[in-house]
């Protein structure tokens, strides 16, 4: 099943799920002749899209909304947070081609800040499923909770089997004592790769696909903090607002002798071009992430050597 | 409408008026723009919309979502005139120990939707009136929002959507005070020709004199004015109507009085000389 088909299936089952999309019809096709006046196309018009779903929400309605990722969290940020994050409306935003996924476009459609955003706004939820397998996996408890939400949308193949979802739980792919790598998101796959390239070269890695970036699982956080040596946070985000922060705030009154390293994006937009480009150029192919992560475990290991 | 009826409500809204210059007191509140609006508060909560304080969450109810939420005073005034809340709650007006603020909030009953952010509740009413028209139900949304206000692009985005979905159950009434928070609207950003300029962009207008229950009356009657498209009923005011020392000055917006002026702003209310107005004249909020 893949994204498209999973809502159709969803709101034909269940009379309140309206689905909205302020032109973008790239994930939702098929919606116009299967949902008939369920599916709403409110034009290039972001702000009254979130406007008039959190109107709908208001009368019951579950309104799952469309559209780019860079459009939807920045352009509406203010619908977004005054209409239905202080009411705390159902409303579920579906933000495609977030992070790296905007590829060739450039900057202004990288959102590369959406997950700080959304993360911002009291009750709102943040999910950033790994590759397709896990979005089918996650969207359904995401849907169906009464809180509003904000999913980074990836239907990307992977080859991973992911495990069950619950909302606030990470999935713990290994645990390491040398590092663990936490990441989310469509970047899982190459941390993935990296993983077997660090473990070749005899180190102990631990893997994380962090899921559920709002609520999140602290308890994870902190026993990866406890057990391993180093922490990289790997993301295709700006560095400040997201999942570097988020293990900043769980670790920051909590005793650990680990040292966190972020990968991402800082104070800067990434460089324009198809995605493979794109990783190359910034690092995060998997022996980028590898190199990197070799990088800091052999700094830690002379800092220890000189305090020894 | 009939004599007795038309007294009825121009007491009523006399009353209103009262609680708008209490609300002045104490931190203050936007009098202008309250005062510009309380015949429309007290004919659309007395004579039109089927709400009802006893079964405010009936879904059947019509709809009035108040986009230009700095007027609350005259919401809350009309909201406590009719029952729907105690008028001794309005002696709450900025106190922690209640949620009676300077802009419209859920937890007051009779509020639909809390609004502040102008160029807002035009979409979210449209959202609502899109649901009722997918259900096929009779119910009327309106939204009121001021001249100022239609400075923002979401109004005019959202009635570009709200026609091309056909919404003639829902209204926008345009508080036409001609003011924005400093200034002459036609001296700032001009709106005129603004009748022309909704009819533009695909709406059924009429323009009435906001203040007359009777031309109230007729225009509500009309509604909807056609079978697809947004109704737009531009009602003409004065910003400070019924004190004349407050009327169309653009430093009469946000006020805070004393207890001596509050006492003259009565006596000029209900005829007497015009108040002397010595508290800072504006206060920027």
């Amino acid at each position: 099943m893949n994204y498209e088909e999973l809502l159709v299936q969803t709101a034909t089952a269940d009379e309140r799920f309206i689905v909205m999309t302020a032109e973008n019809r790239a994930l939702v096709r098929s919606a116009p002749r299967l949902l008939g006046n369920r599916f709403i196309d409110t034009g290039i018009t972001e702000q009254t899209m979130i406007g008039m779903a959190a109107g709908l929400a208001l009368r019951g309605r579950i309104p799952v909304v469309h559209a780019l990722a860079p459009f939807l969290t920045m352009r509406a940020f203010e619908f977004i947070r005054t209409d239905v994050g202080i009411a705390n409306l159902p409303v579920k935003l579906s933000g495609y081609i977030p992070g790296f996924l905007s590829d060739g476009n450039g900057p202004t459609h990288q959102a590369i800040e959406d997950v700080a955003l959304m993360r911002g706004i009291p009750g709102m939820e943040v999910f950033c499923p790994a590759d397709e397998d896990d979005l089918v996996r996650m969207l359904p408890a995401i849907w169906q909770s009464p809180a509003p939400s904000y999913v980074r949308i990836n239907h990307k193949q992977g080859t991973y089997q992911h495990m069950d979802f619950e909302p606030g739980k990470a999935e713990v792919i290994s645990e390491g004592t040398d590092v663990t790598l936490l990441t989310y998101g469509f970047l899982f796959g190459n941390a993935l790769e990296a993983k077997a390239l660090l473990e070749k070269e005899g180190l102990s890695v631990g893997l994380v696909n962090m899921r559920s970036l709002k609520p999140v699982d602290e308890a994870c956080i902190r026993r990866c903090a406890a057990n391993s040596k180093l922490l990289v946070t790997v993301e295709d985000h700006f560095q400040t607002g997201g999942l570097y922060s988020i293990v900043a705030e769980t670790l920051i009154n909590q005793p650990h002798n680990t040292t966190i390293f972020p990968l991402a994006l800082k104070e800067r937009w990434f460089k324009p071009g198809l995605l493979g480009e794109v990783l190359a150029f910034e690092g995060f192919t998997p022996t980028g992430i590898a190199t990197a992560v070799s990088a800091q475990l052999q700094l830690i290991h002379a800092k220890n050597k000189q305090h020894a | 409408m009939t004599k007795d009826k038309l007294s009825e409500l121009t007491a009523r809204s006399l009353k209103v008026r009262e609680h708008i210059i209490r609300m002045t007191a104490g931190g203050g509140c936007f009098i202008g723009a309250s005062l510009s609006c309380v015949e429309l508060m007290v004919f659309l909560y007395s004579e039109l919309l089927n709400v009802d304080a006893d079964n405010l969450d009936n879904p059947a109810r019509d709809y009035l979502f108040l986009s230009k939420g700095h007027d609350v005073p005259a919401m809350y005034g009309t909201l406590a005139e009719l029952g729907f809340i105690s008028p001794d709650r309005l002696t709450q007006h900025l106190k922690s120990t209640d949620s009676i603020y300077w802009h419209p909030n859920r937890a007051i009953p009779g509020v639909e939707f809390h609004s502040g952010s102008l160029g807002h509740l035009p979409a979210v009413a449209a959202g609502v009136a899109l649901d009722c028209k997918l259900k096929g139900e009779a119910n009327q949304v309106f939204a009121i929002t001021g001249d100022g206000e239609l400075n923002e692009g979401s109004v005019w985005e959202t009635l570009l959507v709200a026609n091309a979905y056909q919404l003639n159950n829902l209204t926008i009434i345009v508080d036409r005070n001609q003011f924005q928070a400093n200034i002459r609207t036609e001296e700032l950003i001009p709106l005129e020709p603004l009748a022309d300029k909704f009819t533009a962009f695909g709406c059924a207008v009429k323009v009435v004199d906001g203040h007359d229950y009777t031309q109230l009356e007729e225009a509500f009657k009309g509604v909807p004015f056609s079978d697809n498209k947004v109704n737009v009923i531009i009602a003409n005011t004065v910003r400070g109507k019924g004190l004349p020392s407050i009327e169309a000055r653009a430093d009469r917006w946000f006020c805070a009085f004393n207890d001596n002026e509050i006492q003259q702003l009565f006596e000029e209310l209900h005829g007497h000389a015009a108040a002397i107005i010595e508290s800072e004249s504006l206060t920027v909020r």
